[in-house]
């Protein structure tokens, strides 16, 4: 083994009591060298890259297999060992900085607890360290950023804090876990060039792990593609990217393309007109003098970062939460602000999904409860009527009818989301509207229900508002956009026009922000911004 | 208030200042209405084997018994808000100067009970949360449990029987004179004070395990193990200061039983505080003694329930600080 090889598994193997993690799985990092690790969620990637620091979720253990941190074999040592190898040689950077920040202590006290436990400098030495670093991350006011606690710092902060956490021990490896899969696509620019850049000046080794490869394929040398807790390709990341060899890395490129879903163009009778509408809670208006059209059978991709407003209009076109001023039409008739005040019609063909799954379907209620409500609700359907009209649902989300008599814990969660479509089909609307509706899910996944959703636009004659931050769905999606920021549309158009020719400065930059697999995209960056 | 100015903290502090002069006014008032209810009046007491209709009529207008409740519900009102709660009936003497000794003969139980337990509890909690699933996180569970479901008098009586009847060391009843020596009170005070650690120690210590195992499932803990903080450590200074809230919330609850329900221990050992006395008055109908004790009583949970939200507050950056500024 050369002197320059930081982590080193072998055949490892980790399993619990009902199953099998991670299956012969071997990987190496030298230094100076990025390995991404790509997968869905489930795949292992989390197991594998916490292993590297002999860190295991209670009741997993490794079987077989070697773990080599820095030339040492980390299977045979003891907690107090293994504690002070996790502070000098490796530190992790977690998904949710938010979340993995200790919300009791200030962010310097977290920062340079390590040096701190250590007692080899004083505090005001520890301090100058953790200032250094503030500025090296860009930081605003790195002098006194420290002194902040958590919560009073934004989430892209947040992120480079804790990155500047994961350097102050100086480590060999750094883990970084998705890393920026919380955050916006600005956002998630800025801190990815300076992850890249702080990997390449510490000349340490890294694990990147991310389920988006367009992401992976900018930070890493190398790529291991996991699914189910195997290896299933590993080589150069160019190599893999343009000419993946199994079909699944071959389906995860593609899905990366630029194919569209969109098939007939939307008609251009306009079903639902929302004209100057704001919405506000408190003193707080989130949605000012909005206006959007969405054309029957279509698809209106509503965009925008998180805090934009695009929840809140939704959620005001679905009598939810109320517009203060303004008007929805839909069709001829036009809607009260407030659900209750609609009629039984205009609010049987308004229906909406949510992001997750899990929060919108009610534990104890089988398939057929979910599905069943509405029919008997809207249509007053019992018995035999009913149950032919849940066995077309299921046909029509593609599940089994077998599915029916299921508890959603025994679903995925693409099934999950499958039901809570089905639960909105059954109302026979006119209007879907999908909040976010696939951003919890894996990129495949997000694939089948779009491919899904694209068919029942033409079976059943929907139309969708689509609230989604991510572009590129967008764009291989919708007909028409509607771009979102502070609460205002910035830009309402064509979906290829407004993503060809975009309009607005704030457009333009969302786009250029979307992570590409081009080789150099994001090297070539910070060139083009100039 | 000037730390905290512009902080979350003083609108808190204000606002549940007023709320809980609000709830003491309502409650006086219906200790007040609950007295007017009671069976019999004081004068039938007072008078018992010499009431005769014209004695108990006299004495009933002399006591302003005759009077609407409204208008002696003000009158007590009025003139307890200048401390003076009226005379015993039973013992002629003003309810101040014979409440505030058995008060402060209570607060010493309370308090001397509360220094031992609440810490004793909190770190018995934490090493049951330390040593998760081990034979001493089984042992301290098991040992709590039987304190916790048998019955304060039956603990108590234990004691006595096997403290001060069997092996003699401590005297069965606990009537000590204020004036006693500082060996003879603290001989008296043992086996009450015992009585209520055992009484109230299972659910601080079942709170703090429970918090703090909570609060270990948490991504920053998960972070503090990558970053090879020993397992100690994280307990103690990353998942304990998190957990802190709701063990500050039960200690002081913890805190107004002891002063509050010491009814019963009081009792079994004769033991001069405020419950004994308040049982008394209602054995005798002695209403303005009961009515002042229910207004002490109660003054004293809302404090300690406000000390409770208040120190919660206290030890949570997020609801201390604002989302802006330093």
């Amino acid at each position: 083994m050369s002197g320059n090889r930081v982590l080193s598994i072998d055949n490892l193997r980790v399993e619990t009591k009902s199953g099998v993690l991670l299956d012969d799985v071997s990987i190496h990092v030298d230094r100076g060298e990025v390995l991404g690790i790509i997968g869905e969620s489930g795949a292992g990637k989390s197991t594998l890259a916490l292993s590297s620091i002999m860190l295991f979720k209670s009741g997993c253990r490794p079987t077989s297999g070697s773990i080599e941190l820095c030339g040492q074999s980390l299977m045979e040592l003891g907690t107090t060992e293994l504690e002070t190898i996790r502070r000098t040689r490796a530190s992790y950077v977690a998904q949710s900085a938010a979340a993995a920040f200790n919300p009791f202590y200030r962010l310097e006290d977290q920062v340079t607890e390590i040096p701190a436990m250590a007692q080899k400098l004083t505090s005001a030495q520890r301090r100058r360290m953790a200032v250094e670093l503030f500025e090296e991350l860009q930081l605003p006011d790195p002098r006194s950023f420290g002194r902040r606690y958590p919560h009073q710092v934004s989430g892209g902060q947040l992120q480079r804090a804790m990155i500047a956490m994961a350097l102050i021990n100086q480590p060999d490896l750094i883990i970084f876990d998705e890393p920026t899969t919380a955050l916006d696509v600005t956002t998630q620019i800025e801190v990815l060039r300076l992850i890249k850049k702080v990997a390449s000046t510490h000349n340490c080794g890294a694990l990147y792990i991310s389920h988006d490869l367009a992401v992976v394929s900018q930070m890493a040398d190398r790529v291991v593609v996991m699914r189910n807790g195997k290896m299933v390709e590993q080589g150069p990341t160019r190599q893999l990217v343009d000419n993946p060899q199994t079909e699944y890395a071959q389906r995860l490129v593609a899905h990366q393309g630029d194919g569209t879903y969109a098939t007939a163009n939307g008609s251009d009778e306009t079903l639902l007109d929302v004209r100057n509408v704001d919405v506000g809670y408190g003193g707080v208006t989130a949605v000012k003098d909005a206006s959007i059209r969405l054309g029957a059978g279509s698809v209106l991709a509503l965009v925008g970062e998180s805090g934009s407003g695009k929840t809140t209009l939704a959620r005001s076109i679905a009598g939810l939460q109320p517009a203060r001023t303004g008007q929805i039409h839909m069709r001829d008739s036009v809607l009260a602000p407030v659900v209750e005040r609609r009629s039984f019609d205009q609010r049987r063909l308004i229906q909406y999904i949510h992001q997750l799954p899990d929060l919108a379907l009610n534990p104890r209620q089988t398939v057929r409860d979910v599905i069943g409500r509405p029919l008997s609700f809207f249509y007053g359907l019992r018995g035999a009527a009913a149950e032919q009209r849940l066995l077309e649902l299921m046909e029509a989300i593609e599940l089994p009818a077998t599915y029916l008599d299921r508890y959603p814990a025994s679903l995925s969660g693409g099934q999950k989301q499958r039901v809570c479509i089905a639960r909105s089909l059954a109302a026979k609307p006119d209007i879907l509207i999908c909040d976010e509706i696939t951003s919890a899910l894996d990129p495949l996944v997000e694939e089948s229900i779009v491919k899904l959703l694209t068919r029942l636009i033409k079976d059943e004659g929907l139309s969708i508002l689509f609230i989604t931050h991510n572009l590129g769905l967008a764009l291989r999606f919708s007909h028409k956009t509607a771009v979102m920021q502070a609460g205002r549309i910035v830009e309402h158009g064509d979906t290829r026009t407004v993503f060809e020719q975009p309009q607005s400065d704030y457009t333009r930059s969302l786009i250029r922000a979307v992570p590409q697999l081009r080789e150099g995209w994001l090297d070539g960056f910070s060139a083009d911004a100039a | 208030m000037t730390l905290f100015a512009n902080s979350p903290v003083k609108s808190f502090v204000v606002a549940r200042v007023a709320s809980g002069l609000v709830s003491i006014f309502f409650i006086s008032f219906l200790v007040f209405l609950g007295t007017s209810m009671l069976p019999g009046d004081a004068a039938n007491a007072l008078l018992g084997q010499n009431a005769t209709p014209e004695t108990v009529l006299a004495l009933r207008t002399e006591l302003g018994l005759d009077q609407p409740l409204p208008v002696r519900y003000f009158h007590w009102l009025g003139n307890a808000l200048h401390g003076d709660f009226g005379t015993s009936l039973s013992n002629s003497q003003p309810v101040i100067n014979l409440l505030v000794p058995r008060l402060i003969n209570s607060l010493i139980l309370a308090f001397s009970a509360a220094v031992i337990v609440l810490p004793l509890a909190v770190g018995v909690g934490l090493l049951a949360a330390i040593n998760r699933g081990k034979a001493i996180d089984t042992a301290t569970g098991s040992i709590s449990a039987i304190f916790l479901s048998m019955p304060s008098f039956l603990i108590g009586y234990l004691l006595v029987f096997i403290f001060a009847v069997k092996l003699g060391l401590f005297p069965p009843l606990s009537m000590v004179r204020s004036s006693a020596s500082l060996p003879t009170w603290i001989s008296a005070l043992t086996l009450p004070v015992l009585t209520l650690v055992l009484v109230a120690q299972a659910h601080v210590m079942k709170l703090t395990r429970a918090a703090v195992l909570g609060v270990m499932s948490s991504d920053y803990i998960l972070m503090a193990e990558t970053k090879g903080i020993p397992r100690n450590r994280i307990i103690l200074k990353h998942a304990l200061p998190n957990a802190l809230s709701p063990i500050v919330s039960i200690c002081m609850i913890t805190m107004a039983y002891l002063i509050v329900d010491v009814v019963v221990i009081e009792a079994v050992f004769n033991y001069p505080g405020m419950g004994k006395l308040m049982v008394d008055a209602v054995a005798y109908r002695d209403i303005p003694m009961v009515l002042a004790c229910g207004v002490l009583f109660s003054t004293i949970f809302i404090s300690l329930n406000f000390a409770a939200d208040f120190l919660a507050m206290l030890v949570n950056p997020r609801q201390r600080l604002p989302r802006k500024g330093n």
